[in-house]
C-alpha cells in the first residue's frame, strides 16, 4: 500500500489494474463487483474486515444452542434455562458458576422460583447431604413442579366459589392464569396485561401482576396469554432476540428501521480494534443497509476511525440549538453510553438498557450516595469550571472548525445532489442510445461514473473531519495534497457528467468518462484514504 | 363496558360502602376519566395539619398501565415541599411508573402509599433540581420519561 504514494500523476494503470475494472473489451458488468465490494477471494486488505450476516432465524438458532446447553447441564426445561440466560444477560459461563453455588438463590432472583418463607426444603436437601448436585436437582424439581403448578392454574377451578379478578372485576370470566406463585388473574387481563408490556414497554421480562411479586413469565406462558395474537407474540420474540443480540459484543443489530437482522463481526467488537479498523458492514437483508460495526453511525465514514468520527459529528451538532437542548437534557450511561433523555423524575437514574444506577448530577454510581437526600455536592465546583471552559475553547476554535465544517457539509451535500444525477443519468443514458450507435451495456459507463463520484465524495467528507484534528506537520501536507488531488479527481469527472451530449462527440465522452471513472478508485486508493486513520 | 370503567366503578362503590382509611376523603369522582381525593398526614409529621389534593387520571388501559396522579396546585391546594414532589405538583414514586406499578394496585393503595411518603420524609425540601424540571415538564406527569428511586 504504501507504494501507492509513489505514484504519479500521469500513470493511468499500475500493477492494480487487475483489481480496477477495465470496461473496454467486453463491457461485462461483473467486472463493478470486483472494484465496488469488497469479495472475499480478492486480496485481504488491513482495513477489509471479516463479518457475517445473520438473520433472526439464524440468531435464534445461536439462543437455542444456549439453552439447549443450560437444559442440559442444569436438568432444566428449555424455558427455564431461557430465563435464567436472560437473567443472567447471556453470560453462560457466569450462570454455571452461580448455579453450581447456589441454584436456589440464582432461580429466585431469576424470578423463577419464590423466595421460601421458612426456608423449608431446600435447606432440608443441603442438611440431608452437603454435595451440590441434590441441591441442583431439588431446583430443577422445584422448576418442573412450579411448571406443573402453572398447567394446573390453566384449567379453570371447578371447586371454589365463582372467581372475581382482582384486576378487572368481572366474574363472569371462567379462565384463569398463575405463574407458580399462584396470584390468579384472568386470562383477558394477562392479555392485556402482557400486550402492553411487549408493545408499549418493549419488555422482555415479564413479571406477574401482582405488586411486588417478582416472578416472571415463561416464553410458553407469554405465548398462552397472548392466544391468537401471533404478531405481538413475535414481537416478544424479537425482543428477546434483541436482548442476546445486545448482550453479546460480537453482535450488532442492524439500525435500519424495522430491519431484523444482525451482523456478527468479532474483529470490530474491541474497542482496541477501533483505532486500527473501521469496520464497515452490511447486515444483507438490503444493500443500502450498511452501518458501522464500532459505532452507531448509519454510513461508510472511512478513513476517519470511530473515535474520531462521533467526535466530529458532535461537535458539528454542539453548534446548532438542537445539540445544546441534549447537552442540556441527556446524557450517557456512565456504563453502557446509551443515550439517556432525564424529562422528569429525581435524580437517582437506572438505565433502562444496562440497569446500572447513577446519580444523574455527578454521574457517579448511585451506591456511593447512600441515603443523601438526592442531593449531590460533588458536583458544583466542577462541571461549571469544564463548562466554562468547553466554552471559551471551542469560541477560539469555532472559525478554524468552520472552515472544515463547511467543506464537510458541501460535500455531504454535493453527494446527496449526485444521488439526484442518478435520475437523470438514466435519462442521458436512453438519449445517449438513441443518438449514438452504442448499446444499453456500452452506455453503463455513466452509471458506474456516477457511483463513483458518490463514493469519494463520501470519502472526502470526512477527510474534512481528519484534517480538522490532524496536527500540522508533513504528514497532514501529504494528506492534504491526496485530498487535493481526489478533490480534482472528483470534481473533473463531475463536470463530465453533468455536461451535454451531441452525437459526434458521445464516443469522445465515453472515452473520457471510461478514463476518469478509472482513474478515480486509483487516486482513491492512493490517497490511502480508505486505510490511513490517526495515529 | 370497558375494562377501566369497571373497574373504576368496583373501587367506587368499595369506597362508597366501606368508607376510606383515615386521613384519605373523596372529593369528586363524577366520571371514569378524572378523580379527585385529599390526603392529610396524621400524626407527628413535618406535615401535620395541611391537606393536599390528588388529581387522578385514567386511560381505558387502566388498570393495566397506571393512572396520571399528581398533586393539585392551585388557590387553595399547593403541592407538599418534599424531595419526591415537584411544586408543580408531579411526584416521583415507583409505584406511578412501569416498572413499579401493579394492575392490581388500585386509588386507594396510592393514596396509602404517597400518604406514607409524606410521612418518612425528614426534610421540607423540594426536589434538587425542582426549577429545571418545572420549566420544561409535560402537563401530565405521565408524559414524563423517568426513573425512580
Amino acid at each position: 500500500m504504501s507504494s501507492d504514494y509513489e505514484l504519479s500523476d500521469n500513470e493511468y494503470y499500475d500493477e492494480e489494474d487487475d483489481e480496477v475494472m477495465y470496461v473496454d473489451d467486453d463491457g461485462s458488468a461483473s467486472e463493478m463487483d470486483v472494484d465496488f465490494r469488497i469479495s472475499p477471494a480478492s486480496k485481504s486488505k488491513s482495513y477489509e474486515i471479516d463479518y457475517e450476516s445473520l438473520t433472526q432465524a439464524q440468531v435464534e438458532k445461536l439462543i437455542g444452542q444456549d439453552v439447549e446447553d443450560i437444559s442440559g447441564i442444569f436438568g432444566v426445561e428449555p424455558d427455564t434455562a431461557s430465563l435464567l440466560l436472560r437473567n443472567f444477560n447471556w453470560n453462560k459461563e457466569k450462570l454455571i458458576e452461580k448455579y453450581m453455588d447456589n441454584a436456589t438463590s440464582v432461580s429466585i432472583a431469576a424470578g423463577l422460583a419464590l423466595p421460601e418463607k421458612p426456608e423449608a426444603s431446600s435447606s432440608r436437601f443441603e442438611a440431608s447431604s452437603g454435595s451440590r448436585r441434590p441441591t441442583r436437582r431439588s431446583t430443577a424439581e422445584q422448576a418442573k413442579s412450579g411448571k406443573a403448578k402453572i398447567l394446573e392454574r390453566l384449567t379453570p377451578p371447578a371447586d371454589e366459589q365463582p372467581f372475581v379478578c382482582p384486576i378487572c372485576f368481572d366474574d363472569t370470566q371462567t379462565k384463569t392464569m398463575a405463574l407458580a406463585c399462584g396470584h390468579k388473574f384472568c386470562t383477558e387481563c394477562w392479555s392485556a396485561y402482557t400486550t402492553s408490556k411487549i408493545r408499549t414497554e418493549g419488555e422482555h421480562w415479564i413479571t406477574c401482576m401482582a405488586e411486588d411479586c417478582k416472578l416472571v413469565a415463561t416464553d410458553e406462558f407469554v405465548k398462552k396469554a397472548l392466544g391468537s395474537d401471533t404478531s405481538a407474540f413475535a414481537r416478544y420474540q424479537e425482543l428477546v432476540v434483541r436482548h442476546f443480540v445486545s448482550c453479546n459484543k460480537n453482535l450488532k443489530y442492524c439500525p435500519y428501521p424495522s430491519c431484523t437482522h444482525t451482523v456478527s463481526c468479532p474483529s470490530g467488537a474491541s474497542k482496541s480494534a477501533l483505532t486500527t479498523i473501521v469496520p464497515i458492514v452490511g447486515c444483507g437483508a438490503n444493500t443500502a443497509h450498511k452501518f458501522c460495526f464500532g459505532c452507531n453511525i448509519d454510513a461508510d465514514h472511512r478513513p476517519v476511525v470511530c473515535g474520531v468520527a462521533k467526535m466530529w459529528l458532535q461537535k458539528c451538532q454542539d453548534d446548532s440549538e438542537t445539540a445544546n437542548w441534549i447537552k442540556s437534557n441527556t446524557k450517557e450511561c456512565s456504563k453502557c453510553q446509551s443515550t439517556i433523555e432525564k424529562n422528569g423524575g429525581c435524580n437517582h437514574m437506572t438505565c433502562k438498557k444496562c440497569k446500572y444506577e447513577f446519580c444523574w448530577v455527578c454521574m457517579g454510581p448511585w451506591s456511593e450516595h447512600g441515603t443523601a437526600w438526592y442531593s449531590c455536592n460533588r458536583y458544583d465546583e466542577k462541571a461549571s469550571i469544564d463548562a466554562r471552559d468547553a466554552q471559551s475553547r471551542s469560541r477560539a476554535s469555532l472559525e478554524r472548525y468552520l472552515h472544515y465544517y463547511n467543506r464537510w457539509a458541501n460535500h455531504e451535500q454535493s453527494a446527496k445532489l449526485s444521488m439526484e444525477l442518478y435520475s437523470r443519468t438514466e435519462r442521458k443514458m436512453e438519449e445517449m442510445q438513441i443518438t449514438s450507435d452504442m448499446t444499453w451495456i456500452e452506455v453503463q459507463f455513466m452509471k458506474k461514473a456516477v457511483d463513483e463520484v458518490f463514493k469519494c465524495r463520501m470519502t472526502l467528507k470526512w477527510t474534512y473531519a481528519m484534517a480538522y484534528y490532524l496536527e500540522k506537520n508533513n504528514q497532514k501536507e501529504l494528506f492534504e495534497d491526496n485530498q487535493r488531488d481526489l478533490e480534482r479527481a472528483v470534481e473533473e469527472l463531475s463536470e463530465l457528467i453533468e455536461s451535454s451530449i451531441d452525437p459526434e462527440s458521445a464516443l469522445a465522452l465515453r472515452q473520457k468518462v471510461t478514463d476518469k471513472t478509472v482513474r478515480l478508485p486509483v487516486v482513491w486508493q492512493s490517497t490511502g484514504f480508505d486505510h490511513l486513520h490517526l495515529s | 363496558m370497558a375494562v377501566s370503567s369497571r373497574r373504576l366503578q368496583k373501587e367506587l362503590r368499595e369506597i362508597k360502602e366501606n368508607g376510606t382509611p383515615v386521613g384519605i376523603t373523596l372529593l369528586q369522582a363524577d366520571d371514569f376519566a378524572t378523580w379527585f381525593l385529599s390526603i392529610e398526614v396524621l400524626g407527628e409529621t413535618l406535615y401535620a395539619g395541611e391537606v393536599f389534593a390528588l388529581k387522578f387520571r385514567f386511560d381505558p388501559q387502566y388498570p393495566i398501565s397506571a393512572p396520571a396522579v399528581q398533586f393539585v396546585v392551585d388557590d387553595y391546594y399547593k403541592a407538599p415541599v418534599h424531595p419526591h414532589v415537584y411544586s408543580n405538583g408531579h411526584i416521583c414514586a415507583s409505584i406511578l411508573g412501569s416498572e413499579g406499578w401493579s394492575p392490581v394496585l388500585g386509588v386507594i393503595s396510592i393514596c396509602i402509599t404517597l400518604q406514607s411518603m409524606l410521612a418518612s420524609c425528614k426534610e421540607r425540601k423540594p426536589p434538587p433540581d425542582n426549577d429545571g424540571y418545572v420549566q420544561r415538564a409535560p402537563e401530565n406527569p405521565k408524559k414524563a420519561s423517568a426513573t425512580y428511586p
